[in-house]
């Protein structure tokens, strides 16, 4: 059993952060192309609010038949999962830049910056701490969501959870219940560490 | 500064025009400014005065005329170093919140990646009345309103500019402050010998500060004259001006 524990432990992180990584890795500079570009806005974040408004479950059904990035098993959740971390993360990161005190902006233009060093230079440090709460909401519903990758066959603390309710153990689910709700306040309490670090000044 | 070699004025505007959404901003407006002059655009809101100032560092561009800096259109210049050429002072001062004092005034140089920025800066805070060892270390938030805007007028000095742009710098501080500021920037005048553009909508900050004014009433220039003679300006809008200065 603690053995298992461990495992299906590992595994859930590692479900989490590989699909933590990719939604980083595309919700940030879709939320950068959103500030420089208006048309695309209202389709790229209706895009992402869609798909935060699917019930997981059937999201994972709907790309189980999907070829190449569909099937049974990690890589479907892992698709499942960036899908729903991307708009917080996305969100934020056009928000918490739009939100940067136009003067900062004007003058940075007016001291001829040019547009890469307004960004880097000022508008996501300023944007920091806007954008890494995005990303604290996106894991900590990501770890909650993880555990439904057991339903196809991904894995993780999830597998603890539906063997306990289908044989009306609640031992069983508590051993998966209770380490993912621990997984998750460990993140949200040590993102929000740094969050407040990143306070500007 | 050096005298200029060409004896072209610094600025000059040829019959510029700004439309934006259907709405007249500037109507054939033209003026120039030399070396050593300060050039005080007065008006009230919407008179067209920050938009003249903004066509001065390629901020906007004229739907008609020409703006010339240093003989120079400015569609003409590298538009990044249009703006690193030009001072720019706004009301809302703009410091950078996430940078110390010290870098916020030494950000065009360090753009520009030049040598012995830390004693550049240094100097400058001296010379706005910022004591280097108390400020440099700082960060906005810690600095009063006049406090700010000095560092802001330091950083638009910081590239040793030809030209500096100052839009209503003092506008948000209280009496006391704008006055002292004042003193300050005809201080760094004679010391520096900078040429400058101010915008106010202040007939006293404009007589004081001004070499000569210029005043726009609905984005034309309705009057214009040297300080000292402004007085007898005689149009509508100029007495309007002055009945506030009395």
């Amino acid at each position: 059993m603690l053995s298992d524990l461990l495992e299906l432990t590992g595994e859930h992180l590692l479900l989490v952060a590989i699909a933590m990584a990719l939604a980083i890795a595309i919700g940030v500079p879709s939320g950068i192309f959103l500030t420089r570009h208006e048309g695309a806005r209202r389709w790229m974040l209706g895009f992402a609010s869609v798909m935060q408004t699917i019930p997981s479950l059937a999201l994972f059904g709907f790309l189980i038949p999907i070829p190449f990035i569909g099937g049974i098993g990690k890589r479907t959740v892992i698709v499942a999962l960036v899908l729903y971390a991307l708009l917080p993360i996305m969100r934020n990161t056009f928000v918490g830049i739009v939100n940067v005190d136009r003067a900062v902006c004007e003058s940075a233009i007016a001291m001829g910056m040019t547009d890469g060093q307004l960004l880097r230079q000022v508008q996501l440090p300023l944007a920091a701490q806007t954008i890494l709460a995005g990303i604290r909401v996106a894991t900590v519903t990501t770890i909650g969501t993880a555990t439904i990758a057991a339903a196809i066959g991904g894995g993780g603390l999830g597998v603890f959870i539906f063997r306990g309710v289908a044989t009306v153990d609640t031992t069983q689910i508590l051993a998966g219940a209770v380490p993912a709700a621990c997984m998750a306040l460990l993140a949200d309490g040590g993102l929000g560490w740094i969050e407040r670090k990143l306070s500007p000044g | 500064m050096l005298p200029n070699p060409m004896q072209l004025p610094l600025v000059e505007f040829r019959d510029v025009s700004y439309q934006i959404a259907g709405r007249v901003v500037l109507s054939g407006v033209s003026f120039s400014v030399d070396a050593g002059e300060t050039l005080v655009l007065l008006g009230r809101s919407g008179s067209g005065k920050t938009t003249a100032l903004k066509m001065t560092n390629g901020m906007l561009f004229p739907t008609s005329g020409q703006v010339l800096v240093e003989g120079r259109g400015t569609r003409d210049w590298d538009p990044i170093q249009l703006k690193r050429h030009i001072g720019y002072v706004i009301q809302e001062v703009g410091l950078f919140p996430h940078f110390t004092i010290s870098r916020n005034v030494g950000l065009v140089p360090t753009l520009e990646k030049k040598q012995g920025i830390d004693q550049r800066v240094d100097l400058l805070l001296e010379m706005v009345g910022l004591p280097s060892k108390d400020f440099r270390n700082r960060y906005p938030r810690q600095l009063s309103g006049g406090q700010r805007q000095r560092a802001g007028v330091a950083r638009a000095l910081a590239a040793e500019p030809p030209l500096l742009l100052l839009d209503e710098p003092f506008g948000a501080l209280d009496p006391v402050t704008r006055l002292e500021l004042q003193d300050q920037f005809l201080k760094l005048r004679r010391d520096l010998n900078t040429t400058s553009i101010f915008v106010t909508h202040d007939i006293r900050e404009a007589m004081r500060i001004g070499t000569r004014i210029i005043l726009l009433a609905n984005g034309k220039i309705d009057w214009i004259a040297p300080a000292e003679d402004f007085r007898s300006a005689d149009t509508p809008e100029a007495r309007a001006f002055l009945r506030t200065y009395a």
